[in-house]
């Protein structure tokens, strides 16, 4: 049994109520910050703890914190990130439904360091009863003296507001959800200026994933070192994992960064392997936006190496052979699968979620949407796959905000691994077009030029 | 201004762009630095425009290659970056038209620019002074499209009483947008939707009516606002630009006429070399709407001279700067003479000895070959 720090208490009976969750060992770490740590000390807890941020770029927390520009007399921020739109991630909100307090106890916690007497939290729109359950926390957390003026005796001041968002998913990019927050249109700002120096309402903010705030509770608890114990080289602690697709055991798992692709992937603990009997084929192991791998590069590195469930690990072999850990939507196709449907499937939601400023996404997400629907039904011809490689090409790196990459990679994976059977529905228009999958099997990597 | 006076002169920084080495001060953008080397390093820029506030870094017609970042950390990024957005630091090393992999990306922005563009110039106003146009002929592919889907449509819609927006020709530079929020006072248009979908729109159809208003006419880089009193009037190529003044109590009522013959066509702000709005005793001089919609006789005006047209090659057509115009006019060479004809193209060739009404079958070059015999 790995260990688990965030949702070992999730289960308890009540866990959402106050009385229940402060029996349980809650808010202690607001205890001791406040009264036995400097705020340059929780950052410094924070920073020998080693944690990445679990939003999806995986950027050391720490270091992040001690960015924060702090000119006299100008306001600090923090905001929470609880956008999680991304197709296969839901960890966060399994975090903030089952144990809420966990995320408003971090909240205070990371407040005290950064100096921020407001935090938002900015919540996606469809998680419409969630907001509720937060408010609850936040009301219960303030009756109990853990928020509101001069917490604990301490001087430290500090509100927490929640803000529903109306659904986009680029508002989930922190500078696009800032100016949501703002009540702007959620297009992603231009950077620089970083939000450390320029965020909400034009002030130092930092932006940090639900999850990496919820893992400064225990950071604090058991200290930094102990928190860098767990896991392997650079990817410390423990990970929510949002498990889905075609696997004996959906849900959300809590790892801690020490086991292999294939324990996670078949043993009971975790998605209990493939469902129906079936193999498997592909996989995309960190939400919808990360490089796609076939089976045998899934379990095993290029090198030959046992595939770890690790930021290192899965992006071994750069994007020719690796992926990444992104946001941990591990998403499971089975052989019955068609990628190029799936693919498809996935262009039609960045198509859909662009925002539209900069040309090569606004221009060439739709531009991959219909050549991949053409493929797809069988209307494709050869030369239309080295297009929707050139295309995804063109996009990739050209643009304002990672979502243009995001679209891209997808897609350039998919033909990078899954070229044969791109030409398989050129080759046997009919049939693809009568069965929605594609090839049986195993596919194996193919070179594609990069 | 408090801030400019310094005791200390301030650092410039040394940066190079294409091999040729400016000092700038701090602050300045890649983009601006190469503008003051001149227009053979300048990048084409799409939605940047130096007069209003946060504009550019959207179109990624600007991208450059930085092959190192600075004196002090010389490591090239790992990106293309938006020249329009990035300030310079000292010692940097920027490619832009000497670097392949920048052409690259600008033929891809060309293309993505043009798959929903109506590529309808021939009966668009902007035709001749497009950015879009000017974009694509230098840094776009030469082969056919290779976009085979639908493009997107729009219906026209009029946004007040002078603008007519034709939003498929837009390109979602956001200028517009922009003049609205700091032009005028109070914003009724913006962007609606988003993605391919997204759309300039006035809120809920209303109108756009106020003095400034007619200014996002003129930051418009394509033919998506035009002005409606101008509509379908003339070719901008056949008008004759003059700088013009009167005293406006609302603008600085320094503007360019657009005359053919005696009348006024248009009125538009005066431009500089980047067809951005010319800097007048410091100030952008935007014009107001009185001045360009309304004063449309050629005695609203004192007339100051020829506009000096030196980028839009099209408008530029007997605009030249420097031209040296013969003394003698063409009779005086002629001496009373008429011109005589040197050769008649058609008995040279011969064409015209062949009855081809009387061929059995088409024409080939057979038919003519025998006659030379
Ligand atoms: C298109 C797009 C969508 C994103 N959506 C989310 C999201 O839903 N939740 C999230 O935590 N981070 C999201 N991110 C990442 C954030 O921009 C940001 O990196 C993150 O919130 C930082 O938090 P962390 O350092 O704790 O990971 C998204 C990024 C992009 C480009
Ligand atoms: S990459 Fe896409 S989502 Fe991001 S700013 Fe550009 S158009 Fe908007
Ligand atoms: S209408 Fe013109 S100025 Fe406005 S966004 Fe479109 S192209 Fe730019
Ligand atoms: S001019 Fe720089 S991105 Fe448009």
């Amino acid at each position: 049994m790995g260990r688990k720090l965030l949702l070992d208490k999730a289960h308890i009976e009540n866990i959402r109520l106050y009385d229940v969750y402060r029996r349980e060992g809650g808010y202690r770490s607001v205890e001791k910050a406040l009264k036995s740590m400097s705020p340059d000390g929780v950052t410094d807890e924070v920073k020998k703890s080693g944690l990445r941020g679990r939003g999806g770029a995986g950027f050391p927390t720490g270091m992040k914190w001690s960015f924060l520009a702090k000119p006299e007399g100008v306001p600090r921020y923090l905001v929470v990130n609880a956008d999680e739109s991304e197709p296969g991630t839901f960890k966060d909100r399994y975090l903030m439904e089952f144990i809420p307090h966990l995320l408003i106890e971090g909240m205070i916690v990371s407040s005290y360091a950064l100096g921020s007497n407001r935090s938002y939290i900015y919540i996606r729109g469809e998680y419409a009863w969630i907001v509720n359950i937060l408010e609850q926390a936040i009301a219960e957390a303030k009756n109990n003296g853990w928020l509101g003026k001069n917490i604990l005796g301490s001087g430290f001041d500090c509100e927490i507001y929640v803000q529903r968002g109306a659904g986009a998913y680029i508002c989930g990019e922190e500078t696009a959800l800032l100016e949501s927050l703002e009540g702007k249109r959620g297009n992603p700002r231009i950077k620089p200026p970083f939000p450390a120096v320029k965020g909400l309402w034009g002030c130092p903010t930092v932006v940090n994933n639900v999850e990496s705030i919820a893992a400064v509770v225990p950071i604090i608890n058991e200290g930094g070192e102990e928190y860098a114990k767990i896991g392997i080289g650079k990817s410390t602690g423990t990970k929510l994992i949002s498990a889905c697709g075609n696997i004996n055991k959906p849900g959300v798992y809590e790892i801690d960064m020490t086991i292999s692709v294939e324990e996670f992937l078949y043993s009971d603990e975790y998605c209990g392997g493939i469902a129906n009997g079936k193999k498997l084929k592909a996989c995309i192991p960190g939400g919808s936006s990360v490089p796609i791998l076939p089976a045998n590069l899934l379990l095993k590195t290029a090198k030959g190496e046992t595939r770890m469930m690790t930021y290192e690990s899965l992006a071994d072999g750069g994007f020719a052979t690796g992926s990444m850990m992104g946001s941990g939507g591990f998403i499971v196709l089975d052989e019955t699968q068609c990628v190029v449907r799936h693919t498809y499937t996935l262009a039609r939601f960045y198509r859909h979620e662009s925002c539209g400023q900069c040309t090569p996404c606004r221009e060439g997400t739709p531009w991959l949407e219909n050549l991949l629907y053409k493929l797809e039904y069988g209307k494709g011809k050869m030369s239309d796959i080295d297009l929707l490689w050139n295309v995804q090409k063109n996009i990739e790196g050209n643009t304002i905000c990672p979502l243009g990459d995001a679209a891209a990679w997808p897609v350039a994976a998919a033909i990078r691994h899954f070229r044969d059977e791109f030409e398989w529905h050129v080759n046997n228009p009919e049939e693809c077009l009568k069965k929605n999958y594609g090839l049986a099997g195993y596919a194996d990597p193919i070179n594609v030029p990069v | 201004m408090a801030e400019e006076i310094k005791k200390e002169a301030p650092k410039l920084f040394k940066v190079t762009i294409d091999n040729k080495t400016i000092e700038v001060p701090p602050g300045t953008t890649i983009l601006n630095a190469a503008r003051m080397i001149g227009v053979e390093v300048a990048p084409p820029a799409m939605c940047y425009y130096s007069k209003l506030e946060e504009s550019g870094g959207r179109c990624r017609s600007c991208l450059v290659e930085v092959a190192a970042g600075s004196t002090a950390d010389p490591r090239p990024m790992p990106k293309l970056v938006a020249s329009c957005r990035t300030t310079v630091m000292d010692g940097m090393v920027v490619n832009n038209y000497s670097s392949e992999r920048v052409l690259d990306a600008r033929k891809g922005v060309v293309e993505f620019l043009l798959v929903n563009h109506p590529l309808d110039c021939p009966i668009c106003d902007q035709a001749g002074e497009c950015y879009l146009q000017d974009f694509s002929y230098e840094h776009g592919k030469t082969a056919a499209s290779r976009y085979e889907f639908k493009k997107r449509i729009f219906e026209l819609e009029d946004i007040g009483p002078y603008i007519k927006l034709h939003m498929t020709r837009c390109i979602l530079c956001y200028r517009c947008v922009l003049v609205a929020d700091q032009l005028t006072e109070k914003r009724v248009h913006g962007v609606l939707k988003r993605g391919d979908h997204a759309e300039i729109s006035t809120y809920i159809s209303k109108a756009i009516d106020n003095d400034f208003s007619g200014n996002m006419i003129d930051v418009c880089p394509v033919g998506a606002l035009t002005d409606r009193t101008f509509r379908f009037k003339n070719r901008v190529w056949f008008t004759k630009p003059v700088d013009a003044h009167r005293d406006c109590d609302k603008c600085c009522g320094k503007v360019t006429l657009w005359q053919r013959g005696e009348e006024v066509m248009r009125v538009t702000s005066r431009k500089d070399p980047w067809a951005e709005v010319q800097t007048i005793d410091g100030k952008p001089a935007w014009i107001c709407n009185d001045c360009r919609f309304h004063k449309k006789k050629i005695n609203d005006w004192v007339i100051e001279g020829p506009t000096v047209i030196s980028r839009h090659s099209v408008i530029a057509q007997g605009h030249y700067e420097g031209m040296i115009k013969p003394k003698e006019t063409l009779p005086e060479v002629m001496g009373g003479r008429d011109p005589k004809l040197l050769m008649d193209i058609r008995k040279v060739s011969g064409v015209n000895s062949v009855d081809i009404s009387q061929l059995p079958g088409p024409a080939t070059s057979e038919t003519f070959k025998k006659k030379e015999q």
